[in-house]
């Protein structure tokens, strides 16, 4: 267990790149899911259509193809997504703003992969809002913007919070690919460097990787179970 | 949802229809045009769209396109092997890990009173500890991403000394270990959900706890949870993909080793047959989920018909031939 101690560093800033990346990417696909979202419920049918495909398309590939496609794909479209090196953020995130730009193909390939499941953890929270709601507040001449606005969408967020929990979770949970992508110094691609490179005992860095991700992912966990029994106890 | 969306806004009159019909066109122009510019233009540009790159995987003329062929079946055969007995002993391990804490969970609550006292306090230790080692069993690796469990499934087994030959094995133990938690969890939490007469029916017919678990809660269980556990099917299929990282030869590592070996590369190509083919087969199995989900959710509107007092020939008969659940 004494890697655990002499390599502490490693585990910490890990941790921390990790958790920069969570946070990174689990804000671009709350914002992906909501735009994806508004499309699939909007008057227009093109719009979605397009909502209906970026869903289907992104819940039924693999992460591990999205994170291909982010890491080999956009080099050759000749982008190393140099639109996420946001003057400012760029200095809160050091990670954001360097040239070597497997980071941010990193929160790309998350942030969609993530955005579908988003989009469908809301849209069932919209579903569960009973008809009539919608109905009284359209009696009373809401428009469709209003509607969504003041009566549909608060409800909606309450019954889609859970759902969005457990995706927010999957989320830090596959961020663990991202090592594997070329990410230098996350969680994984530390705990692989001291296996491999440095020879460190296997089960020790396990259990360093572990506390780290459980460290997000289990108060998390427990929180969503709170919520969730309150509900049902409310209901 | 066609429900909801239909009450959201009013039946659009001949204004809101041309509205939407000028949106309708203002959107398709607009997503051509990104798609134009942002994909096909620097794709084009790259020289992504000629036949030497797509040649060897659409043109069933081009000398390589039988072999490549060859190696993405190997691949999508390995892909399936893998993934189909993963799903089995999850399914399997998983039954098992919920039928165990929900014993777990009603011995806990057995006080031994019949016993002597030191026994009984014994026994009352070692079931709320198992209980509690369940529990956390099942948080630890709920919480863990797969790709770490499988990453470190398969250096740590060789190192402790335990050699299973081949990288297969790594990978299937990797998946269900991680899938067999959230089946676990999935019947549990079904079985926990079910009204509490049942067991109380159960228990009042003479049936012991475990037959009550296995007659009684798992079947109906297993039943209400069937469309959860078929896409938990897409999940354990999509997460196969994982294996690359040990170098288990399914279908991705194959087109990365098909890519390398061409003399054109490419990945893009490559990458996009392989992900049409996986988005198709997993749309189809989220399709039976909802279809399943559908079927019972119709089954359950008749329960609360009267049930006559002896099944008439006709029904036993309709119910056999699948036609009412």
């Amino acid at each position: 267990m004494s890697v655990l101690v002499d390599h502490f560093d490693v585990f910490a800033s890990g941790f921390w790149l990790t958790f920069q990346l969570c946070l990174l990417s689990a804000v671009g696909a709350l914002l992906m899911g909501t735009l994806g979202a508004v499309m699939r419920i909007s008057p227009v049918p093109p719009l979605r259509w397009v909502g209906t495909a970026y869903v289907t398309v992104f819940r039924n590939c693999p992460l591990t193809i999205v994170f291909f496609f982010a890491a080999f794909g956009l080099p050759s479209l000749g982008s190393n997504a140099d639109f996420l090196k946001i003057p400012g953020l760029d200095s809160l995130f050091t990670r954001l703003g360097i040239d070597l730009p497997y980071f941010r193909f990193g929160i790309i390939a998350l942030s969609l992969y993530t955005g579908a499941f988003v989009c469908e953890a809301i849209r069932s929270g919209i579903n569960a809002v009973s008809p009539g709601q919608a109905e009284a507040a359209r009696a009373i001449g809401l428009t469709f913007t209003q509607n969504l606005r003041f009566v549909v969408l608060p409800q909606a967020w309450k019954a889609a919070i859970v759902p969005l929990g457990s995706v927010i979770i999957a989320m830090i949970k596959n961020s663990a690919l991202a090592g594997f992508f070329g990410v230098v110094g996350d969680l994984s691609n530390g705990a692989q460097n001291l296996t491999s490179a440095l020879g460190e005992p296997i089960i020790p860095v396990f259990v360093g990787v572990s506390i780290g991700f459980l460290i997000m992912t289990a108060p998390l966990g427990l929180l969503l179970d709170r919520i969730e029994r309150r509900r049902t106890v409310a209901r | 949802m066609k429900d909801q969306q239909t009450v959201l806004y009013d039946a659009p009159g001949p204004r809101a229809r041309r509205i939407t019909l000028i949106g309708s066109i203002v959107a398709v122009l607009l997503i051509i045009a990104g798609g134009y510019f942002l994909i096909y233009k620097p794709l084009d540009d790259k020289g992504q769209f000629s036949m030497d790159l797509w040649g060897p995987l659409i043109d069933p003329n081009n000398e390589v396109f039988p072999l490549v062929w060859e190696r993405l079946g190997e691949g999508f055969k390995a892909t399936l092997i893998a993934a189909a007995l993963a799903i089995v002993s999850s399914l399997v391990m998983g039954t098992a890990l919920a039928v165990l804490r929900i014993q777990l969970k009603s011995l806990v609550k057995r006080r031994y009173e019949d016993l002597a006292t030191p026994l009984a306090y014994l026994l009352r230790g070692l079931n709320w500890f198992l209980s509690a080692v369940s529990r956390i069993f099942v948080e630890i690796f709920r919480g863990l991403p797969v790709v770490i469990t499988i990453f470190f499934v398969a250096s740590a087994l060789p190192d402790l000394g335990v050699d299973l030959g081949d990288i297969l094995w790594y990978l299937v133990i990797g998946l269900t270990l991680y899938n067999m938690v959230v089946i676990g969890e999935i019947l549990r939490s079904g079985m926990e959900g079910l009204p509490g007469g049942q067991r109380e029916a159960a228990e009042a017919m003479g049936l012991s706890p475990f037959q009550t678990t296995r007659m009684i809660l798992l079947p109906q269980a297993f039943r209400i949870m069937l469309p959860a556990l078929i896409s938990q099917l897409v999940v354990v299929l999509k997460d196969t993909s994982l294996g690359f990282i040990i170098s288990y030869e399914e279908v991705l590592k194959v087109s990365t080793q098909i890519i390398q070996a061409l003399d054109d590369p490419n990945p893009i190509q490559t990458y996009t047959v392989v992900g049409t083919i996986y988005i198709l087969v997993n749309y189809a199995l989220s399709k039976l989920a909802e279809y399943v989900q559908r079927r019972l959710a119709r089954g359950r509107k008749t329960r609360g018909l009267p049930i006559p007092e002896k099944p008439s020939a006709a029904l036993i008969a309709e119910v056999e031939a699948g036609g009412r659940l």
